[in-house]
């Protein structure tokens, strides 16, 4: 197997560092490559150290694997001492110095000479012999003066990648020409020339370079953000209202940017709570219409979602997690809302959970989260972080090819109406008791005859306030059936929302949620590569929860580790509570240091824990919980 | 038949037909304002010409909030405040319904002021009435934003050391284009203002003063009211910011030195509405949103043909 080339990017936030790693990215998946881009940011505008990964290998890549092995550090221009001459700095050796930890052995450094004083690196010189890195200091920043202008230094040092890994030019230079013009362009082509001309005259000594791929289909590279506003326009949505939220902005601004385009309206408002609220308001009025934000700005949402819930009000919203509680760290994923996701808002109140594992997970799920929600009146969730909302991706672009779907689901015609039941007082019977799968038909405000009342409250079938407690036997049990009708629909569905990996009749499980599953995708693979006997499962319906599959899953294994981003395992507490036994199969295995799960992490912690038996895990980053004892 | 044909159809309309099969007297208190503003409501629709299809009534939670269940339209009861947010967009969603928001004082200037704020500014064309008691009336009286200062109540036992918040002069600040004030003892004045303002193109506020003889006890509490238009003591040009923000802040002051001035403070017909200012922008379509659901021969895109050339 030849290696994949794992390329980090580093440089201060602000440097263009995301731009260019994409276009890096798109270059490779243009020449054949499956690729996989990762982002690390911090919670700061400008300065501070950022930096993106771009994996590329000829197989098809689900995680961003374990370490890297090509290191461009550009220094953080940002940081920079702004006397003329006094260009060295402490923070601006950060890039180099602060990407060292994950770099394999045998890794290439290739540091902007420029900018980086690299005696100011601790231990740099003992450190890349130790690990025999390969480095090549090259002035990225005079050689981007020379032609241009210093933010010119990215494309420098792509010129200079290129010529290491012998990566040809032509994909790069077209996505250049396709992005600038003029005098920007010109000097961008001749920087990339040079800089590929100046190091094809050294001599290399690693063995590093880019394997050869070849697509059998035309790719696009997408990020789930993405996918989730694509999927939502694709099912007829036509109103989005939000309030700015890390990073639940990254859906919002994509759907803002587009929406009009497509006729419809989008709505930056004062709060979470109205967001949610006018989101309801244009789906009670005939529209598809979705909201949504992350951690804090959800938890202000939690009142609106009950009243759509009472009010059988469709809606669609995302959560886009993010390490808390509170404020939490804003920039850095976790899987913590599981449970204010789930039950936030009182009562018994029921809604519709995904949590989409990939882009094209994203996609799908989108659509069905919009098809449930309108054609059942329940408020759907849409779960994702800001792992899964920010890493491109590669995606056939035929996946895409699907057709529209406008329905509004449940909706009748005013000919419908004239024969539907009817109250004395003249209200259409909304909230109608007696119905087949617990779905009443619905009016939208302005059908003749379709008079009803939305009511928060507990309400009649016509809509009036009602505390009659017959009525709200009846009214909880149709709201509750719904539930039951739409785990039918969806175990009905050709493809199911939970992804199986690994030998079906393997010995052991590995079970996780949302966006930490391609990690355990490679985990798996690397697992059973090593002679072990695993399969996995990512799950992604959590409401109403797919009990058969993860009943199934677990009935045919010895064990099972349920690996998640948080502290105190709220994935495997809700099957516990959902499945009422398998509790002394599950384990799991936990990491909320702000940084996703690596294979690594996972593989490591199968090996110590199930093949070995410890009781704990050696990688101080990540927790294991051991079994918790056997219900039933 | 077109799929929203209660919009815009004509024909003459009872003020009876507002009148649903359940009586109010079940939860209002006899003497209570809020009859004063429904009667009046019913009133004035018939003279708008809109009928009970064509309306969409939004309601907070209070007393007030029960506007939606004793006024025979589309109803939306929704949460404590949040009445404008939901009216708003579905307003936006299909311009044609007649939109209407209630509730009381505590609902629209306590915990739905942001929203109260922020619809005003964006003047949304659409009516709002705040049932104004100057109490909480449904959680059994305690001080509201708008009870004056001293005001003493089981939560406020030492009297309330705030002042109260001046609605007529919120809205102007927010950026209402149409601002009232009148009384449920004042039913002939209320009914041409409630005309007025859902007439007005955009948003139209009305402090609506209702008396609440459960909790505040004084039945006659805006007795007597002084029409401002009526009156040769207030010569003032109603579509002059200024001189309507003087006059305001004099009527706020008044009517705790128990002085009740109502009638129009502001118009101002020349502002554009939101929704006239959003298609401007290419943001929102020339007809209703809504329709297109219902539409058979509109061609819906997908997303494959436009949008996904960019990740190429
Ligand atoms: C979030 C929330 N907080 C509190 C309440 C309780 N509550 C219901 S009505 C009300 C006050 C009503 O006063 P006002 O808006 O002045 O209306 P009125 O009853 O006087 O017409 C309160 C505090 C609630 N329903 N929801
Ligand atoms: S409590 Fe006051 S506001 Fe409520 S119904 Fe009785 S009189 Fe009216």
């Amino acid at each position: 197997m030849t290696e994949d080339l794992v390329w980090r990017i580093a440089g201060g936030s602000g440097d263009g560092i995301d731009s260019t790693s994409q276009n890096f990215a798109k270059a490779l998946m243009r020449a054949g490559l499956h690729v996989f881009t990762h982002r690390h940011y911090p919670s700061r505008i400008r300065g501070g150290h950022t930096y993106v990964e771009v994996r590329a290998s000829e197989d098809p890549v689900n995680s961003r694997g374990n370490g890297y092995n090509c290191l461009l550090a550009l220094g953080d221009s940002f940081a920079r001492n702004p006397k003329e001459n006094a260009i060295y700095g402490n923070e601006e050796i950060k890039p180099l110095a602060e990407n060292l930890d994950e770099l394999n052995e045998g890794g290439i450094i290739i540091y902007d000479e420029g900018l980086v004083d690299v005696s100011e690196v601790p231990n740099f010189e003992a450190r890349a012999e130790e690990n025999n890195w390969h480095v090549y200091p090259m002035d990225l920043r005079s050689l981007a003066r020379e032609h241009g202008r210093e933010v010119m230094r990215n494309t420098a040092g792509v010129g200079v990648t290129a010529a290491l890994l012998d990566i040809d030019l032509t994909y790069i230079e077209e996505l250049m020409r396709s992005a600038m013009g003029g005098d920007v362009l010109e000097a961008n082509l001749d920087i990339l020339q040079e800089a590929y001309d100046i190091i094809s005259e050294e001599e290399f000594t690693h063995d590093l370079r880019v394997p050869t791929g070849d697509h059998d289909e035309d790719q696009l590279l997408i990020s789930a953000s993405a996918c989730i506003a694509y999927g939502a326009l694709d099912e007829g949505c036509r109103f989005i209202s939000g309030y700015p939220m890390t990073p639940w902005t990254e859906v919002f601004t994509i759907m803002s940017q587009n929406l009009s385009q497509f006729g419809g309206i989008s709505e930056q408002v004062e709060d979470e709570i109205a967001a949610a609220a006018l989101a309801i308001g244009a789906s009670h009025a005939g529209v598809k219409a979705m909201s949504g934000s992350s951690g804090g700005g959800f938890a202000l949402m939690g009142e609106p979602l009950g009243l759509a819930e009472m009010t059988e009000t469709p809606v669609v919203l995302i959560e886009a997690m993010r390490a808390g509680p509170s404020t939490g760290m804003p920039t850095k994923p976790e899987q913590s809302d599981l449970e204010s996701i789930l039950y936030s808002s009182q009562g018994d109140s029921n809604r519709i959970v995904f949590a989409p594992g990939n882009a094209a997970e994203a996609y799908d799920q989108t659509r069905e989260a919009f098809r449930i929600a309108y054609e059942y009146q329940i408020p759907s969730i849409i779960v994702i972080d800001q792992k899964v909302s920010g890493e491109m991706v590669n995606v056939d672009e035929s996946f895409f090819d699907r057709e529209p779907n406008p329905d509004l689901g449940s909706v009748l015609t005013e000919d419908e109406i004239a024969e539907a039941a009817h109250h004395e007082s003249g209200k259409f019977k909304r909230f109608l008791h007696d119905t087949e799968n617990g779905v009443s038909p619905r009016t939208i405000p302005g059908q003749k005859g379709g008079r009803f009342l939305a009511a928060g409250n507990e309400h009649s079938e016509e809509g009036h306030i009602s505390e009659d407690p017959v009525n709200r036997i009846n009214q909880m049990a149709r709201r509750a059936q719904k539930l039951d009708s739409i785990r039918e629909d969806l175990d009905s569905q050709e493809s199911s929302n939970q992804t199986t990996f690994g030998p079906e009749d393997a010995e052991y499980g590995i079970i996780t949620w949302g966006s930490q599953q391609g990690a355990v995708i490679d985990a798996v693979s690397t697992l059973n590569d090593a002679g072990h006997s695993v399969k996995g499962l990512g799950v992604s319906d959590l409401m109403p929860f797919p009990k058969n599959d993860l009943a199934a899953f677990l009935e045919s294994v010895d064990k099972a580790i349920v690996v998640e981003m948080n502290a105190t395992g709220q994935f495997r507490g809700l099957a516990r509570k959902e499945l009422g036994l398998y509790g002394e199969k599950m384990s799991s295995l936990l990491k909320f240091d702000g940084n996703p799960f690596i294979p690594r992490d996972i593989v490591t912690a199968f090996e110590e824990t199930i093949v070995e038996g410890k009781d704990d895990v050696s990688n101080e980053r990540t927790k294991y919980l051991p079994e918790a004892g056997v219900t039933q | 038949m077109s799929v929203f044909s209660a919009i815009g159809e004509e024909r003459e309309i009872d003020s009876n037909e507002f009148t649903p099969g359940i009586e109010p007297q079940a939860t209002w208190c006899p003497g209570c304002g809020d009859f004063g503003v429904l009667k009046s409501l019913k009133q004035a629709m018939p003279e708008v010409g809109r009928s009970p299809d064509e309306v969409l009534m939004v309601t907070g939670i209070g007393c007030s909030g029960k506007l939606s269940s004793y006024f025979e339209s589309y109803g939306f009861h929704t949460l404590h405040g949040r009445s404008l947010p939901i009216a708003r967009a579905a307003k936006l969603a299909n311009p044609g319904l007649e939109v209407i928001a209630a509730g009381g004082d505590g609902d629209g200037y306590g915990i739905g002021g942001n929203h109260f704020m922020h619809t005003a500014r964006e003047n949304h064309d659409m009516t709002y009435i705040v049932f104004n008691n100057e109490i909480f009336g449904l959680t059994k009286g305690q001080t509201s934003p708008t009870s004056p200062k001293g005001h003493k109540s089981k939560t406020q036992p030492h009297g309330s050391a705030k002042d109260p918040v001046r609605p007529l002069s919120l809205a102007l600040a927010s950026g209402a284009s149409y601002i009232a004030r009148t009384a449920a003892v004042n039913p002939n004045q209320a009914k041409e203002i409630i005309k007025e303002a859902i007439e007005h193109d955009g948003f139209a506020h009305i402090d609506f003063l209702t008396q609440c003889p459960t909790w505040n006890k004084d039945a006659r509490q805006y007795v007597p009211y002084v029409d401002i238009q009526q009156s040769d003591d207030y010569d003032f040009d109603i579509h002059d910011r200024r001189e309507a923000a003087d006059m305001m802040f004099e009527a706020e002051n008044a009517l705790h030195e128990g002085e009740v001035l109502t009638g129009r403070f502001y118009v101002d017909d020349d502002r554009p509405s939101y929704q006239q200012e959003k298609q401007a922008t290419g943001e929102m379509p020339e007809e209703p949103l809504a329709e297109r659901y219902f539409d058979e021969d509109y061609e819906w895109e997908r997303t494959a043909d436009s949008l996904l050339a960019r990740h190429k």
